[in-house]
């Protein structure tokens, strides 16, 4: 397999008015013993047929739950908003739980981050494979059968006809998440969404899983979301990345403009103190923690650890700026590394 | 440094024992039976430690005048007895309240013999490994493999029956589940990097075991006590029964009900106070123990 | 001293006897195969691998858990082998470790001070009054506020906690740290922190570190000298800028390929690497790289090779990358 940039390899996939995947506004908040928590504070994502895009943040900033809440996979404590929700032009909000549960695992599919469990350990790769073939296609046993050597053959596992009766257990974790990528693709999605695919496995394996997935993708002509907390799986699979903090989306931009110019301070911040974009011994790193439940600032969110507060940051929340500057979610977004409209005593 | 003064997320909640507690609680009261079960309880707590005031009669006196009466409410019943008397005079009421004591101490006596056996035995099962685990583990399988009741009466038969040696033989009859439920958890304990850590820091075994390891084990502990407490007032109250517990006139709810069989169509309430105050109290400490898990259990718990 | 070594190791190995059963011979699992090194005061030594590398075995060995099978391990000089016991306690206190996953690195039962202080305890004749101080001192040093003494660890999230173990290693004023991973299970933002801590507290004690890690933009990032294993042998060692520079073996050439870097616009040969790790109770004969080794021969199968010295790194292959 050789080099792949990301840049070229969709162009030959037309573009088309609609977008596959829309959600407007998404907002999902948790009843929990301390009160009211919401873990994603008015989300937006708009995904292209045919395209690579990445939602990239920490641990608390809501990248999973988004996604999570798209599919019904969050647990009836959680509340769902949207303003819009569609995909493929059908309003998921309306329609009825039977035609969601069509839509999910054929048109829609999910992989997890630990390819351990999310296989169930009693039953045989094989039978849990042809599972999905039986309730969404309804292929008879043969039919099954024959797909389901193909698929893992689609996937890269070697001698598929010995694994179909292989148990997760006596499979590795590489073997695993290759076995879960082959049960999201079964029923040829038009999206597939990757949730840490490859943070349990080794590095070796990683680039083994992101180029299959690359390969698919090419392939099928699906359209891809990969959430990632790695900057390196970002830059080098994404077309678009959407960056998350506390909840929040900061900042959309294209993958190579992002690690030129990003707009707003926090992601700047973070592509700063990694470690292989530092040339220093100390890295330029970002203070404090992600604010959790109790300690939401009242104005911006990334306010109490960011290198250009202002009162004004401290006191309202900022709104989403202009396209040009990648919607970052800032009272001054930056622009070639530079605050815009930054109040001139500050800057002195 | 910079990194220095901005660790400015200041955790306010509340630290220590008492925080500790009031988690405990919240969870512990969302088990409604758990908390009527622990009212329960509390109760017979009371009602143990002021027996003596609290009892109309004196357990052991006799009311020749008065002999089977019937409860207050019953034709030819008295208001001076409100439970009826037995078959010799007894006052039912007195009885039973001074029973609680025996039940209480026959209880908390089998779970720390039983506890302390089996913790140390289970502590060492799961630390050394090896020989020192098979030879404890398969004692405890020998133990195990008895019908416990039938056990127990052998224990009894061989050491002599009195309520004392009936609280001995329970004891060793429950203390496998102790070792097991110990062994387990010290050995998935053992794994965690903590214990390495401390092993690094030159920790000793002794100091590992108990100080480091034991009470991250604690919580499943004291559920199996929560329920094995009561497991233990039934069994004595069944050896006291089958006549090799607590012997008369000792005022032990078994063997109360052991000394009132005859009359057992002739006058009901003989028998069915002092069965009735055995369900109650086992089962009211069943339910606090189901809310003892409820709290205690981290693998229950949500976030 | 600085540049004193501190750490030494020559064909350090320890097997594992796995119980198959009642009826079947135990199998040898070889953990750690040879592995050569030194360590120097103040300096870094970074060893990589991926998981079943003999990674941890290492850090078990250097920490003194557990005793080599056979090989030479000496450590400021005495060689724990045939140390006495009085000895090995004290050495013990001169090498400690900070582990990948700071949840389960700290006793939940226990306070932050206690859990500082416990080292002392059990260690030195110190009062309550100084082991207290020497606590606070070292909450102060790592980025702590004094108030966290009296809590417990699950009010910290992950980064304070890294700090605490950080901290706990440190309180008995040791030579070499062991760091097993302790930043991969972090958030980015939380990375760079703890690195940070960590430079800096080796700037300050001239502390050696072995650390341990799978990330090699942190290594190359941390790292003086780095250490590349497969299956529990060291396949290539030498300096971290000679070594990210060229690259010789074809395990190292395909780890650094495989590693995502943060620059979309660099253009990179990618050596995807087929097939999975074998097992390490059956490894494969010869070199044991060979089965997914792109440029293996005939060689390779039959006998494991020698490690030799190309510009300075410590080679063990037939077939390395010559620079020019």
């Amino acid at each position: 397999m050789g080099c792949v940039t990301p840049s070229i390899q969709n162009s030959n996939v037309p573009k088309r008015a609609m977008p596959l995947l829309e959600i407007d506004n998404l907002s999902v908040t948790f009843q929990t013993a301390g009160g009211l928590f919401t873990a994603v504070d008015r989300v937006s994502l708009h995904i292209e047929p045919g395209e690579i895009v990445s939602i990239v943040g920490e641990s608390g900033s809501g990248k999973s739950v988004a996604m999570l809440a798209l599919m019904g996979l969050l647990p009836w404590t959680a509340g769902v908003t949207a303003d819009v929700l569609r995909f493929d032009s059908q309003d998921l909000t309306t329609i009825t739980k039977p035609q969601l549960r069509k839509i999910i695992g054929s048109q829609m599919a999910m992989i997890f981050q630990e390819p351990m469990t999310s296989l169930n350990p009693c039953f045989t790769v094989g039978f849990q494979l042809t599972e999905t073939l039986k309730i969404h296609l309804g292929m008879n046993r043969a039919e099954q059968k024959r797909r389901a050597i193909e698929l893992l053959e689609l996937v890269g596992i070697p001698e598929p006809e010995k694994r179909l009766s292989a148990y997760p257990h006596q499979l590795s974790g590489g073997m695993n998440q290759r076995v879960m990528i082959a049960i999201a693709i079964s029923c040829n999605p038009r999206l597939l969404i990757a949730d840490e695919p490859t943070t349990a496995l080794d590095v070796t394996i990683q680039a083994q899983i992101l180029d299959l997935l690359l390969k698919l993708q090419k392939e099928k002509g699906m359209s891809l979301v990969l959430i990632t907390h790695d900057m390196g799986v970002v830059a080098e699979t994404a077309e678009r990345v959407f960056v998350q903090y506390a909840g929040q989306q900061v900042e959309q931009q294209s993958v190579k403009g992002l690690f030129v110019s990003p707009h707003h301070p926090y992601t700047q911040a973070l592509l700063n103190s990694l470690p292989e974009r530092s040339h220093s011994r100390i890295l330029p790193s970002i203070a404090g923690i992600v604010p959790g439940q109790f300690d939401k600032p009242r104005g911006c969110l990334f306010s109490p650890r960011c290198h250009y507060v202002t009162d004004l940051c401290r006191e309202k929340p900022p709104i989403a700026g202009p396209v040009e500057f990648g919607y970052a979610l800032c009272h001054y977004p930056l622009a070639e590394g530079v605050p815009t409209n930054y109040p001139e005593e500050v800057r002195a | 440094m910079s990194e220095i003064s901005i660790q400015e997320v200041v955790d306010n909640r509340p630290t220590g024992f008492r925080a500790v507690l009031s988690e405990f609680w919240s969870y512990f009261s969302e088990n409604r039976g758990a908390v009527v079960g622990l009212i329960f309880f509390i109760g017979v707590v009371l009602i143990a430690v002021f027996a003596d005031f609290i009892a109309p009669h004196a357990p052991n006196q006799q009311y020749r005048e008065a002999l089977l009466q019937p409860p207050f409410w019953q034709a030819g019943g008295d208001i001076k007895f409100p439970l009826g008397t037995d078959a010799i005079g007894r006052d039912m009421l007195s009885r039973l309240i001074h029973g609680s004591q025996y039940s209480l101490f026959i209880g908390c006596i089998v779970v720390s013999l039983s506890l302390a056996a089996g913790v140390i035995l289970g502590l060492l099962a799961g630390f050394f490994r090896g020989r020192v685990d098979t030879f404890i583990m398969r004692i405890m399988d020998i133990v195990l493999a008895f019908p416990s009741l039938l056990l127990a009466l052998v224990l009894v038969a061989v050491l002599g029956p009195s309520l004392i040696n009936a609280m001995i033989a329970i004891a060793i009859v429950q203390q496998p589940h102790y070792v097991r439920l110990t062994r387990a958890a010290v050995m998935t304990e053992m794994t965690k990097d903590y214990v390495t850590a401390a092993r690094v820091i030159g920790i000793r075994s002794l100091r590992l075991m108990f100080v480091t390891i034991l009470p991250n084990c604690m919580a499943p502990l004291i559920v199996q006590a929560a329920l094995s407490f009561s497991t233990a007032i039934l069994d004595a109250a069944a050896l006291g029964f089958l006549g090799m517990g607590a012997q008369p006139p000792t005022p032990e709810w078994g063997t109360m009900l052991a000394e009132a069989r005859e009359f057992i169509l002739r006058a009901w309430w003989v028998v069915t106070f002092p069965g009735v105050a055995i369900l109650t109290t086992v089962l009211a400490i069943n339910m606090m123990g189901d809310g003892l898990r409820d709290a205690l259990d981290p693998k229950l718990k949500r976030s | 001293m600085k540049g004193d070594i501190v750490l030494e190791a020559k064909d350090l190995t320890r097997h594992y006897h796995i119980d198959r059963g009642t009826f079947r011979s135990p199998a040898v699992l070889k953990a750690l195969d040879g592995a050569t090194f030194t360590l120097a005061k103040g300096r870094t030594l970074a060893v990589v691998g991926e998981s079943g590398c003999g990674k941890s075995t290492l850090a078990r060995l250097v920490t003194m858990i557990e005793k080599p099978t056979s090989g030479m391990l000496s450590i400021s000089g005495i060689d724990v082998r045939t140390a006495d016991r009085a000895t090995l306690m004290n050495l013990h206190k001169t090498v400690q470790i900070v582990f990948q996953d700071p949840y389960g690195s700290l006793n939940p039962r226990q306070k932050i001070g206690h859990a500082l202080e416990e080292p002392l305890l059990v260690n030195t004749p110190m009062g309550k009054k100084e082991r207290r101080d020497a606590a606070m001192n070292i909450i102060n040093l790592v980025g702590l506020r004094p108030e966290y003494y009296d809590r417990y660890p699950h009010m910290f999230s992950g980064g304070q906690r890294q700090r605490i173990a950080v901290a706990r290693a440190l309180m008995l004023n040791p030579n070499i740290v062991v760091l097993d991973e302790p930043v991969s299970a972090l958030d980015v933002s939380i990375r760079a922190q703890i690195l940070n801590l960590i430079a800096r507290l080796q700037e300050q004690f001239e502390l050696a570190y072995l650390f341990i890690s799978h990330d090699l933009s942190v290594v190359k990032h941390i790292a003086d000298e780095v250490m590349v294993m497969y299956l529990g042998k060291p396949v290539e060692s030498g300096s971290r800028d000679t070594l990210f520079a060229k690259p010789h073996h074809p395990y190292t050439r395909a780890l650094l390929s495989a590693t995502p870097v943060a620059d979309p616009f660099r253009v990179k040969e990618r050596i995807v690497l087929h097939g999975e790790l074998p097992s390490p109770i059956a490894p494969p004969s010869g070199c044991t790289f060979h089965p997914r080794c792109p440029s293996m021969t005939d060689i390779c199968r039959e006998k494991a090779p020698e490690t030799r010295e190309i510009d300075g790194c410590r080679v063990a292959c037939y077939h390395p990358k010559i620079y020019p």
